[in-house]
């Protein structure tokens, strides 16, 4: 075990991938975890899921078009968003109904386009993330979509709290809440095309919901939980980056699996929780 | 002032009320009353312009209501928040102050003690670090009231504030309603206990789908007037003993 650890950390000094793989699980970890407790608070974990799934045929479209990735996800994500409002609001079917007709739907049109687009590889890749193939190209796009989401977070701060805690309160006093939710869709698919490279399609919503969740359990106020959800997110992905590299795992399991023993550890432990509180009460 | 005129709003196609007209005045403390479903909670949505109106106008003044949200603040029924939210007293209190401050600005040291001034007001300084869900239900209700008085609104409406709290905490409230009163505001309240109409409000709006009666709390609080609302029953119940004593 500890030898291979430093094996990782000299590996981290001499290859180059696994530098631009540490520095994206990095970056990963932090958007999610802020993004994600948003998530977590307004009850969209469902929303999150759906709209990760959303994204596939979008990725399939710009992937034959030759254009960038980032473009055909975001246009799909808003799209299935969109969609799932529409067909909410427009039946007396339940949200979680409307999500899972729209979302299967999508998933299912990218995964056709993307078997006729390129080799089964890549759809592996897509669908359970390969953090070590991560290029330059990819790189990049990572750092201009944290520095979005950063920015997005610090400057609609005071509008996300509202809106999440009290929407009613946000309404009366003429915020337009409708288009904070749909600005919170959008940079949640600029997320999504991030994490795909990490932890994959099929595991988004676990970065999304797992460090938040965990933050949830030690902290009373929106900031830390902030604060602690980028940081049990950076952990996960390091911890997870090594395992993969190590082991030789899927990065986007391996990710997941540290962040739900996170998870669990506090649980455990955390004092807001309070486990051992509660089974001393029982005895 | 602020009017309503001609007011029809429905959730569905058959309207909750059709061509509903009311008006209330600055200085004044107005109950509105009326039995369940009466369109109470409907009306204020519907003037507070938070629900879609079929037909009608809300003004303030003269200017209409929409563009004037900033000088009305709204206390809802406590039932829709979600109490495990990790923030704290303090902070929902200094929320009050985010309508004014517009999109993207944040409080600073000023609006911070407007929130601490309105703890102040309302007893609870020493809660300020407590998590909502910590907090009794009279607690709770005077932390939205205290951010009502941050919001610094000359229209303040509350749905329904009285219900499930202590006395002390319904005592406290009054009190800062009749403060409000005193400095010109209009204050508006829906209420269910009958039994203290005539103690805390000037003013009385009773409703049954649409306006029964409005105007001075003397001449509209009568038995005709509730017995036609609610039931012939209650008007019995509610005025036999005062006649006879």
């Amino acid at each position: 075990m500890l030898t291979s650890i430093t094996d990782f950390i000299s590996a981290l000094g001499q290859y180059n991938f696994l530098q631009s793989a540490l520095m994206a699980s990095i970056m990963v970890g932090v958007m999610s975890g802020l993004i994600g407790s948003f998530i977590i608070l307004r009850g969209m974990s469902l929303m999150g899921d759906a709209i990760s799934h959303s994204v596939l045929p979008g990725i399939a479209v710009a992937y034959m078009l030759g254009i960038n990735l980032m473009i055909g996800a975001t246009v799909f994500g808003v799209l299935a968003a969109l969609l799932i409002g529409y067909v909410a609001q427009h039946s007396n079917l339940k949200n979680d109904t409307s999500i899972g007709i729209v979302f299967s739907a999508f998933f299912a049109l990218g995964f056709i386009l993307i078997s006729m687009a390129g080799s089964s590889t890549n759809l592996h890749h897509v669908l359970f993330g390969n953090v070590l193939a991560v290029s330059d190209q990819d790189l990049l796009t990572t750092v201009i979509i944290l520095a979005v989401v950063v920015l997005f977070v610090v400057i609609a701060y005071k509008e996300l709290l509202i809106t999440s805690f009290d929407a009613t309160f946000a309404k009366s006093y003429g915020l337009n809440t409708t288009v904070m939710q749909y600005a919170l869709m959008i940079v949640l698919t600029l997320v999504t095309v991030s994490a795909l490279q990490t932890v994959g399609l099929i595991l988004i919503v676990a970065m999304l919901v797992t460090p938040a969740a965990t933050a949830f359990l030690w902290t009373n106020r929106l900031a830390i939980m902030l604060g602690l959800a980028s940081i049990f997110g950076v952990i996960a992905s390091t911890i997870g980056l090594y395992f993969s590299y190590t082991f030789n795992w899927a990065s986007g399991p391996a990710i997941v699996l540290v962040a739900a023993v996170i998870f669990l550890i506090s649980f455990i432990i955390a004092p807001k929780q309070g486990f051992f509180q509660k089974l001393r009460g029982k005895v | 002032m602020l009017r309503a005129d001609g007011l029809t709003v429905g959730y569905t196609a058959t309207p909750v009320f059709e061509d509903l007209s009311v008006q209330f005045e600055p200085g004044k403390i107005t109950g509105i009353i009326g039995p369940n479903g009466a369109g109470k909670s409907t009306l204020i949505k519907a003037i507070l312009g938070m629900i879609k109106k079929q037909a009608g106008t809300v003004t303030l003044d003269g200017q209409a209501v929409n563009k004037v949200r900033q000088k009305t603040a709204y206390v809802e029924q406590r039932a829709h928040i979600d109490m495990s939210f990790p923030i704290n007293v303090f902070d929902v209190v200094l929320t009050g102050t985010y309508g004014r401050l517009g999109l993207f600005k944040s409080p600073g040291a000023k609006e911070k003690q407007q929130a601490m001034d309105a703890l102040s007001d309302l007893k609870l300084t020493e809660f300020k670090k407590r998590q909502i869900g910590e907090l009794s239900g009279g607690q709770l209700q005077r932390v939205f009231v205290a951010r009502a008085v941050v919001q610094q609104a000359e229209v303040v409406i509350l749905d329904e504030p009285f219900v499930g709290i202590d006395m002390k905490s319904e005592a406290d409230i009054m009190a800062i309603l009749k403060q409000w009163r005193d400095q010109g505001k209009t204050i508006i309240v829906i209420h269910h206990d009958l039994n203290k109409v005539s103690e805390y409000f000037d003013d009385l709006v009773i409703m049954n789908h649409g306006i029964v009666a409005a105007g001075p709390v003397d001449e509209v609080y009568t038995r005709d007037n509730i017995a036609h609302a609610f039931s012939p029953d209650l008007g019995n119940v509610l005025f036999d003993g005062k006649e006879r004593a």
